[in-house]
């Protein structure tokens, strides 16, 4: 690793060791192990239900979780305070509400409240974080205006203030296209190697999965493949989940 | 108290406000209206316009629960059970375990029959029903003292908290995620709530309280694009309703309460012309 990165991130490896989800009597993930490594982009795929997004939550600590999820520095030492961001899917606001998007970062940013006015300081870091993320000139719109790529760059330029170790994004299913999507990634590529972090991405396009992706999990409800893009994409595992040839014929849409 | 009124002598219409409770009246409306719009706002954004209805009406559980206790001060009565009530719904509203709708529905209709029952017990329910339409005309000094005092902690109070209560507002998980403790914040804008509405019930009145929480902070919204805008355009209805309503009320010879109300109503239809209008 770049030494003048180090101070950043200390973060090596994410061990997630056999953590399962139970609620309610139902199972939904079982024995989950995986590794996810500092500067690489790992992606979670699967079908709908098969646990991504519950996944995402027991790493957050969101949802109570049995096994073992370790996060160890470079020295092989365990660190005892993550720094997450985290893009969510989508948010459950209200689009109406009166909430501009330099309101909404600046309630993140700073303690002075909103509605009392930004200071100068307040802004300069807004515009350099939306400029970070190829969002610049959004300060001004309401939050609930944004388009879904839009939106998704605001949360990432959230997610990234203070600099996480990991970051986790849950990929919206709808409200982006593909263009949107590969420009969303080239922005992530850019980051992965300019911060020092992890990245964990759940995607539901293969075609892009497979173009960007360092590392690959294929989830239902426990671990069916994981390695390389080009390793679980040929896996016997692939083609149960997604049909043989799913890959291409997603590529013709 | 006479360095005011001796101001308010000079800039009030003379003849409305040359009685003293007239004065009094317009120093409740001054500090009252914007505390509870400014509430309200977020209120209206954490869509709990029916929460704080049902909050309302449990003044009068409190004030008859006080009376079964023998508390001889209504107001701490009602603080009290107006607190305890309010963090109840809010934490089976965070349960998940039923629709919000309808656990507050429950709440609401329980503590309106409740304090019936206490208090219209040998048919004296005609002694409070002042509370019901409020009577801000009956406003004395040491109530203008408490009220200040009321202001100023929810003031402080609503700075504290202000940004983490609108992430929570805007997504619980995200705000989670940012190490925000969005059960601790939201309880404290319910309790904040229930104490302005509370030290408020008796000059406005069950009925007519909510209205004056949501309808400037809903008219407001319709005018602004940003917080910032959403407080000042609040604030500023919230203000307007309030004086305009307390003077219209004297020289039309109308309920107060009822007469700041319906200007609030007319500034919110005027809010959603505007608003067509724009688009």
């Amino acid at each position: 690793m770049a030494g003048h990165l180090r101070h950043s991130c200390d973060l090596c490896h994410i061990d997630v060791e056999q953590v399962s989800v139970r609620r309610g009597g139902q199972t939904l993930l079982q024995d989950v192990s995986m590794h996810i490594h500092c500067s690489q982009l790992t992606v979670l795929i699967g079908q709908n239900g098969a646990g991504k997004t519950t996944l995402i939550r027991a790493l957050l600590g969101e949802i109570p979780s049995s096994g073992v999820i370790r996060h160890k520095d470079t020295g092989g030492r365990n660190i005892p305070h993550l720094r997450t961001g985290y893009v969510p899917q989508h948010l459950s606001f209200d689009p109406e509400m009166p909430l501009t998007v330099e309101d909404f970062l600046a309630a993140a940013f700073s303690r002075r409240p909103v509605w009392t006015g930004t200071s100068p300081k307040i802004k300069r870091k807004i515009r350099e974080a939306l400029t970070a993320v190829d969002a610049a000139g959004l300060e001004k719109t309401p939050l609930g205006r944004c388009s879904g790529g839009e939106l998704q760059r605001v949360l990432l330029a959230l997610a990234l203030n203070p600099a996480p170790d990991l970051l986790v994004l849950d990929e919206p299913v709808s409200g982006i296209d593909r263009n949107g999507l590969r420009m969303f990634l080239d922005t992530l590529v850019r980051l992965k190697s300019s911060y020092h972090m992890a990245i964990l991405l759940v995607s539901h396009d293969l075609r892009l999965v497979r173009e960007y992706a360092d590392h690959v999990v294929l989830l239902d409800k426990s671990v069916l493949a994981q390695g390389t893009p080009d390793e679980v994409f040929a896996s016997p595992e692939f083609d149960t989940v997604f049909g043989s040839g799913a890959e291409k014929k997603e590529a013709e849409e | 108290m006479e360095a005011i009124y001796a101001l308010m002598d000079s800039v009030l219409p003379p003849e409305a406000y040359q009685f003293t409770f007239m004065k009094n009246a317009f120093l409740a409306i001054l500090l009252l209206t914007p505390l509870l719009g400014l509430l309200g706002t977020m209120a209206v954004n954490h869509q709990m316009a029916f929460f704080s209805d049902a909050l309302g009406h449990s003044a009068l559980t409190g004030i008859g629960l006080g009376i079964i206790l023998g508390l001889r001060n209504d107001l701490a009565a009602m603080l009290v059970f107006g607190i305890i009530w309010a963090v109840l719904i809010c934490l089976i509203r965070q349960s998940g375990s039923a629709s919000a709708d309808t656990v507050i529905s429950v709440f609401s209709s329980t503590s309106i029959a409740a304090g019936l029952l206490i208090l219209a017990r040998g048919g004296k329910f005609a002694r409070y029903s002042s509370l019901l339409i409020g009577d801000v005309l009956a406003v004395t000094p040491s109530d203008l003292l408490y009220l200040l005092i009321a202001l100023i902690i929810t003031v402080l109070l609503w700075i504290w908290i202000y940004n983490a209560l609108l992430l929570t507002s805007v997504d619980m998980s995200l705000a989670r995620s940012r190490g925000i403790r969005t059960r601790l914040v939201e309880t404290a804008f319910v309790v904040m709530v229930a104490v302005a509405v509370m030290l408020s019930i008796r000059w406005v009145g069950v009925m007519l309280i909510n209205a004056l929480l949501i309808l400037p902070a809903a008219a407001g919204r319709n005018l602004a694009r940003s917080t910032r805008q959403h407080a000042c355009w609040t604030v500023g209805i919230a203000l307007f309703s309030g004086i305009a309503g307390l003077t219209l009320a004297y020289y039309l010879d109308t309920s107060a309460g009822a007469s700041i109300v319906l200007v609030a109503a007319l500034c919110y239809a005027l809010s959603l012309a505007a608003r067509r209008f724009r688009k």
